[in-house]
């Protein structure tokens, strides 16, 4: 065992904690369903092997070409994008979040110590996610294009620690520019932003170029490839790496070893001085505009209430809005196909049912289960069921009032597919909100970050609904009785929620 | 004026809640209209899950539950228009100013604009918060928070006052504003139920003390009452309350 106070003994300890974050994470706190998690991801991972299959088997014997290392960079591209984010969210969290700060701080270990544990603790966990993601990518390629495709392995762990030191520059940097007040929304708005601007900027850059939504058609057009460097350029090294080059691994693995490592020495220091910076903040003083009262029914106020608190969170509104961002490429290729009237209109429907869907689980979890003060609303002398249907409809015309520009855009080019979509909003976000009531759980808004861990079935659920119903809702745009299909899935799916929710009392 | 004359606050009749183990046992409990009552207890007692069971937030497993002679069981919502509860950690909207609080909890109990708009600047100036009615909650003290739930739960001008250790983790200062108000509210005629652990505070404000113990009511009255249930005239009410207590252990 290490000396106590030790960087190994402290990477040990940070270790346990991190193991025991994950453990909690995928079990929502309740050791004994572990072996049912074993179960339930070696199913998932054996499902992502077959879905991956296909995906990717074409692609087993590329070879580094130009076309190839554009496609396989501008893929890495949009991983790092997303790692990046990840890591940016995982130094914000390390800055405010309290927890042993007092303890570490207090304590006769150098705190330098720490805090270099702490960052590579921050690039080990983003490099076991995109592991985690690659796994059933790799293993395909692998094992339909040979053991060099396991060298991506390499590359996602090179990227996970490039990742986190740029994550941790980048934060710190934020932190210097505009102060620990303002740097944790923003840093977390600036990180949601980088891990969707990728995607999004791909698919419209494919629209304004192709008039489609595909990610890769971009990444395949002869004014890319006639204006890339060559083959030999330092620019391909990550890809060539991932596929399969030994000389670019291990470049890329010192490369980001040596970023890693710069990181740790320059900013592990100062680490401390801005977690103690920004454990001092305090929330300001905020006025609101003086006013009366105002004459409202009960289930008025409670409305009034939810929106008002989401308008006045930023950060949360940034969080639930966010997907509002992927919802940009399809309003682009609306405004470009306005005068088509094209059947292309339809691709629309699900997407705007789909973010409906997922829009209004987040916000029906803030509203039924991230109530602040659930003793006061409990002992108001109001009907249970009318609190909760208040709460239903500030989600409800929350939704609405977002969705209704783009459902009426849609119905000016074509006010089937506009029909169709804004039924399809109504019943996915109903839907959500449903499955929300039904795994009620008390918690606090702040907390909306973690909502997925109170309840596994109801993360799955609420996405597989919204998947459902935007599928049932694109057939039934494209006039197939298909849709009733998807439909029935939907309802089986909120079927077995009701079977297997908790039972209220 | 005779127990027997005076109206019924609140009653409980065989109240009963069971976890592994009964935390509420059969308990019978009167307070009369216009009293302060005290309920103390060792920890893991059954004080607040009682509490709780009276304001609606525990459903009982047996038992009934009067409040102002409203069963509370058969019509909760009339029970909680003359109810109120504050908790020892006060719930509020971090992003909602004491104003709006209150506007807010006026609003769910009905209350009149004029008349809660007037309730709540007159609670608002009593409990020294007008300097800050008009920012948001966020950045106050846990006293401040404490004194803004305390607003919110007589906003309504509620006929029953239940509080849970209201005095946690309050200064001096507030703790005295708080009981102030609380001593107002009984003048008025009003009815509060109080655990408390800081027993000076039940020895100087409560008419009647309820001391509970496994879920049972082991012993009430008043302060000298209690005292000469445990054979010590003089004792303080700590005293008191540890010998009742280890006699029901024993």
């Amino acid at each position: 065992m290490s000396r106590p106070g030790t960087i190994p003994w402290l990477a040990s300890h940070e270790l346990r904690l991190g193991f025991r974050d994950w453990l909690s994470l995928m079990t929502a706190g309740r050791r004994r369903k572990l072996r049912n998690v074993v179960i339930a991801l070696a199913v998932f991972g054996v499902i992502m092997h077959l879905v991956a299959w296909p995906m990717v088997e074409r692609y087993a014997d590329a070879r580094p070409d130009l076309p190839t290392l554009v496609i396989v960079s501008g893929i890495l591209l949009l991983s790092f994008s997303l790692l990046l984010s990840q890591a940016m969210e995982s130094v914000t969290r390390a800055f405010y979040a309290r927890a042993d700060l007092d303890l570490i701080l207090t304590a006769p270990v150098a705190p330098r110590k720490v805090f270099a544990v702490r960052i590579a603790r921050i690039a080990v966990a983003i490099a076991a996610m995109a592991t985690a993601i690659a796994v059933p990518f790799v293993n395909v390629l692998a094992l339909t294009g040979g053991a060099r495709w396991l060298a991506a392995y390499g590359v996602v762990a090179a990227m996970g620690a490039v990742a986190a030191s740029l994550g941790v520059a980048l934060t710190v940097a934020l932190f210097r520019l505009i102060g620990p007040r303002r740097t944790r929304l923003i840093a977390q708005v600036v990180a949601a932003v980088i891990g969707a601007a990728f995607l999004i900027g791909l698919q419209i850059v494919a629209i304004l170029s192709f008039g489609n939504l595909s990610r890769l058609a971009p990444l395949q057009s002869p004014w890319l490839l006639a204006h890339v460097p060559g083959v030999e350029s330092v620019l391909w090294v990550p890809a060539r790496a991932a596929l399969g080059e030994p000389a670019a691994l291990a470049g890329l693995l010192v490369f980001a070893l040596f970023v890693l490592g710069v990181t740790v020495a320059v900013f592990s220091p100062r680490f401390g001085e801005h977690a103690i910076a920004a454990s001092g903040v305090s929330q300001g003083v905020v006025r609101q505009r003086q006013r009366g009262f105002r004459r409202h029914s009960p289930k008025q106020m409670l409305r009034r209430k939810e929106w008002t608190l989401l308008a006045r969170d930023p950060w949360l509104m940034s969080q639930t809005l966010m997907q509002i961002l992927y919802l940009l490429p399809p309003a682009l290729l609306l405004w470009r196909s306005f005068h088509d009237a094209t059947t292309a209109l339809i691709v629309l429907v699900p997407v705007i049912v789909m973010a409906a869907g997922q829009l209004a689980g987040g916000l029906a979890w803030l509203s039924i289960s991230g109530e602040d003060a659930p003793d006061l609303v409990a002992t108001a002398p109001i009907a249970a069921a009318s609190l909760l249907w208040a709460k239903i409809e500030a989600v409800m015309i929350a939704i609405a009032v977002i969705f209704a520009p783009f459902i009426i855009g849609l119905g000016l080019a074509s006010p089937w597919a506009a029909a169709v979509a804004g039924a399809g909003v109504i019943i996915a976000a109903a839907a959500a909100t449903d499955i929300q009531l039904c795994f009620r759980v008390q918690a606090r808004r702040s907390h909306f970050r973690r909502r997925q861990t109170s309840s596994r079935v109801a993360t799955f659920a609420e996405a597989f609904s919204s998947i459902s119903w935007a599928a049932a809702a694109a057939l039934f745009a494209a006039g197939t009785w298909f849709a009733a299909m998807p439909a029935l899935i939907a309802l089986a799916i909120m079927g077995g929620v009701r079977l297997i929710a908790p039972p209220r009392d | 004026m005779t127990s027997s004359s005076r109206s019924v606050a609140l009653a409980l009749r065989g109240l009963t809640k069971r976890y592994e183990r009964p935390a509420v046992d059969a308990l019978d409990l009167t307070v009369y209209g216009g009293e302060f009552y005290s309920l103390l207890g060792p920890n893991g007692a059954g004080k607040t899950t009682t509490l709780r069971m009276v304001v609606g937030l525990l459903k009982p497993d047996a038992g009934t539950i009067a409040v102002e002679g409203i069963d509370a069981l058969a019509d909760p919502v009339a029970a909680k228009q003359v109810t109120a509860w504050v908790s020892d950690e006060p719930m509020i909207y971090d992003k909602l100013t004491p104003f709006e609080y209150l506007e807010f909890v006026a609003g769910l109990w009905r209350i009149e604009t004029k008349t809660g708009e007037a309730r709540a600047r007159e609670l608002i100036e009593w409990l020294g918060l007008t300097p800050h009615m008009h920012e948001r909650c966020e950045g106050f003290s846990k006293g401040m928070r404490q004194k803004v739930a305390l607003a919110g739960a007589l906003v309504h001008d509620p006929k029953l006052i239940i509080l849970d250790e209201p005095l946690t983790g309050l200064d001096a200062g507030s703790a005295r504003q708080v009981k102030n108000v609380l001593r107002e509210r009984v003048a008025a005629g009003g009815t509060v139920v109080m655990t408390t652990h800081i027993l000076e505070v039940a020895e100087r404000m409560a008419d009647r003390i309820g001391v509970i113990a496994n879920g049972r009511l082991i012993a009430e009255g008043t302060l000298d009452e209690l005292r000469q249930r445990s054979g010590a005239a003089s004792a303080t009410l700590e005293d008191t309350f540890l010998k009742l207590v280890a006699e029901e252990a024993a």
